[in-house]
């Protein structure tokens, strides 16, 4: 893959996250070079999740730190003091960081052009006109220009998705965050979501993904991530982590092998 | 202008005045609210079964009485029916009558929705087993119907609670009452509310935590 | 009985045109500041929704009366010199806007935290997901509820009536007071302020069967 940046893009340190008396970090480091595609799997509980949400601040993190393009994401040093962003920093750094939803979080009262382009002219301060032709050009490079005045509830599940990828992406974030974006899809509608990110992936954009399509990951993933209670446990390329020998990992064993019962 | 706390002239009437005052509103609201359970209950019932100029009648009592403040309806209680009915009648009388009905306009919708969620299976059940249609409305539907719509009654119950405050302005002796009593004979009004608010309040909870422990034991929740 | 009425009527009027600004005046302050209050009960910090929630539940604990009667006659001994129009309708303030500032954290609290989260992903602010994301949704979960707070607002101008406030429902008891004749003019009255209440009731009504459909 690129690798051409000698520092990572994303760059995780040591992350620690409890939810109350519950630790469901305990220490994770992780490494996302500009152009790779970095998938995060694991049973539920294992914190890969909660690992997502830490990287835009959706969940605050309490130890460790997280930093996207040499900027910490939480906490900043004032004065040789660390504590934590304001409203208008974490504003900033979020809008360089996309993230797809599981439950698409489309904006209901907002066509799906409306949808990309609310973030185009409040946060990258677009005209209206030039907002409309960003927001366009990526409705219809997701397979939607037929589906610029549609309102959410219109779409089927896997056209909100779509429309949430483009609301994403046409933010030009340096990294994309990818929750679990087809587990709530129907199988069938599946296939035109992964579609579309494999075409971001060709066109190098630098992504982080929490699935449960191993075989997906195992196609378009420079890197896989197997996390197990709040640490990472195995890492690797694809075929690596994937192969008989890494499977010596008694957990990565495991869960593999519940993955694939359960697509019986 | 300076203003000197005395709490002695409030505990000298606290009893007579605010304490019977207290259970005077409550008398009111019980009997209000028991009254207009008859009321909103027959007529809920009646609705079920009856042709639209009766539902259409039924409709306009609720309308008028949700539209129109209870002030205004207590006063043409007290002042107007007797001027034009020639009889006379006391105000407490006056005032729980008032409220009955304004209770009863509330509780007609809130049972019709409560006879609406009666499950099906329970009127099969009855008349499986061989109930006739008076027998059925009084053990199965009636009782059914009222654990459904526990929580709504006991809200209105509270809510009347608080509107019996209106009692004060025909000079029935209640909480209210008893606070501007004790204010115009003493002018203590900081003192006076500073008891009269917290006794609404407290009340109110209490009222609110033994509506919870009833609907605990037992109203049915629609799952 | 009608030409009692009709005699009657003018001064009714006049006592409707206070009753009309009074609840005007209170609807809309209460919908400024209850909204904000809203806001602040389902996002802010607990230093800020606690004090909001203990107030709020104390306000809508007493009856509308008791509160009238206290601030209106406790305001006074503060020294600041308010008018009893101001102070009455400051009491029925009070009280609206704890009613708003419920209806308002309802209709936000309904919406999807996923809204929120979307709206932090793009970047947008508080302000901005407010006012873009949040708010729009919410409106149409507030109107109905809210509409019904302000029929409480016109029906409680009533009482500012006791004290001293010439609105529709002291006007009402002024002319009986020369007339002698009670049932004319209350009849008279309860039609004014149904013909007021019913038509914002069917406002509501209509709106929510309206926004019913439109299932998010």
């Amino acid at each position: 893959m690129s690798g051409n940046d000698a520092a990572p893009l994303v760059r995780v340190r040591g992350l620690t996250k409890s939810f109350g008396s519950n630790q469901v970090l305990k220490g994770v480091d992780l490494d996302v070079m500009k152009g790779q595609v970095v998938s995060v799997i694991g049973a539920s509980g294992s914190g890969k999740t909660t690992l997502l949400r830490c990287v835009n601040l959706l969940e605050t993190y309490d130890g460790g730190s997280i930093e996207v393009d040499g900027v910490e994401v939480g906490y900043t040093d004032a004065n040789g003091r660390r504590r934590p962003r304001g409203e208008r920093e974490l504003a900033r750094i979020r809008a360089d960081i996309g993230m797809v939803f599981q439950l698409f979080n489309l904006f209901p009262h907002l066509t799906a052009r409306d949808n990309v382009v609310l973030g185009l002219r409040k946060v990258r301060g677009m005209d209206r006109a030039q907002a409309r032709e960003v927001a366009e050009q990526w409705l219809a490079r997701v397979g939607l220009a037929d589906k610029f005045d549609a309102l959410p509830i219109e779409l089927s599940g896997g056209q909100q998705q779509r429309v949430g990828i483009a609301r994403a992406v046409a933010m030009s974030p340096k990294v994309l965050l990818l929750d679990e974006i087809t587990s709530a899809l129907d199988p069938e509608l599946v296939g035109e979501v992964l579609t579309v990110v494999r075409e971001l992936a060709k066109d190098g954009m630098t992504m982080i993904l929490v699935t449960h399509e191993m075989s997906f990951a195992r196609d378009v993933s420079s890197r896989v991530v197997f996390m197990d209670a709040g640490r990472v446990a195995v890492e690797g390329p694809p075929n690596e982590v994937f192969s008989a020998q890494a499977q010596m990992h008694e957990r990565l064993r495991t869960f593999l092998a519940r993955i694939e019962m359960n697509r019986a | 202008m300076p203003y000197h706390l005395n709490f002695n002239l409030v505990w000298k009437y606290f009893f007579d005045k605010l304490a019977w005052g207290l259970v005077m509103s409550l008398e009111l609201a019980v009997v209000g609210i028991a009254i207009g359970i008859v009321i909103g209950l027959g007529l809920a019932v009646l609705s079920h079964g009856s042709g639209r100029a009766f539902r259409t009648l039924v409709a306009a009592y609720v309308e008028f009485i949700r539209n129109v403040p209870l002030l205004l309806l207590v006063y043409l209680v007290f002042y107007g029916i007797p001027s034009i009915g020639g009889f006379k009648y006391d105000a407490t009388t006056s005032f729980v009558m008032t409220l009955a009905v304004y209770a009863g306009a509330y509780l007609v919708e809130v049972f019709r929705a409560g006879l609406d969620a009666i499950p099906k299976g329970l009127i099969d059940a009855g008349r499986a087993i061989g109930l006739g249609q008076v027998e059925l409305v009084l053990h199965v539907r009636i009782p059914t119907m009222f654990r459904i719509v526990l929580p709504s009654l006991g809200n209105a119950f509270i809510s009347l609670f608080k509107d019996t405050s209106l009692a004060t302005v025909l000079a029935v002796p209640e909480l209210t009452y008893g606070a501007n009593w004790i204010y115009t004979n003493t002018f203590r009004i900081v003192e006076v509310y500073a008891v009269v608010a917290p006794m609404y309040l407290v009340t109110g909870y209490l009222l609110l935590f033994g509506l919870r422990l009833l609907e605990r034991r037992f109203a049915i929740r629609r799952r | 009985m009608i030409d009692v009425m009709l005699k009657g009527l003018p001064f009714l009027l006049q006592g409707l045109l206070v009753t009309l600004e009074a609840s005007g005046i209170v609807v809309v302050a209460a919908l400024v500041v209850g909204v904000v209050l809203g806001i602040g009960l389902s996002y802010g910090p607990r230093w800020i929704a606690w004090p909001i929630r203990l107030l709020s539940d104390f306000v809508r604990g007493l009856p509308l009366l008791v509160l009238i009667f206290s601030i209106f006659y406790m305001l006074p001994l503060t020294g600041w010199q308010i008018s009893n129009f101001a102070s009455a309708l400051a009491a029925l303030a009070v009280f609206e806007t704890a009613h708003v500032s419920e209806v308002a954290r309802g209709a936000i609290q309904s919406i999807h935290p996923g809204q929120n989260e979307a709206g932090k992903a793009i970047g947008l602010t508080f302000s901005q997901r407010m006012l873009y994301v949040i708010l729009p949704q919410a409106l149409r979960r507030f109107l109905p509820p809210w509409i019904n707070t302000v029929v409480d607002t016109v029906k409680g101008s009533s009482l500012l009536a006791l004290v001293g406030i010439v609105d529709l429902m002291l006007s009402i008891q002024q002319v009986i007071g020369r007339t002698f004749k009670p049932m004319p003019m209350y009849v008279l009255g309860a039609l004014i302020y149904f013909a007021i209440n019913y038509t914002l009731s069917q406002i509501s009504r209509r709106l929510e069967a309206r926004f019913a459909y439109v299932r998010e």
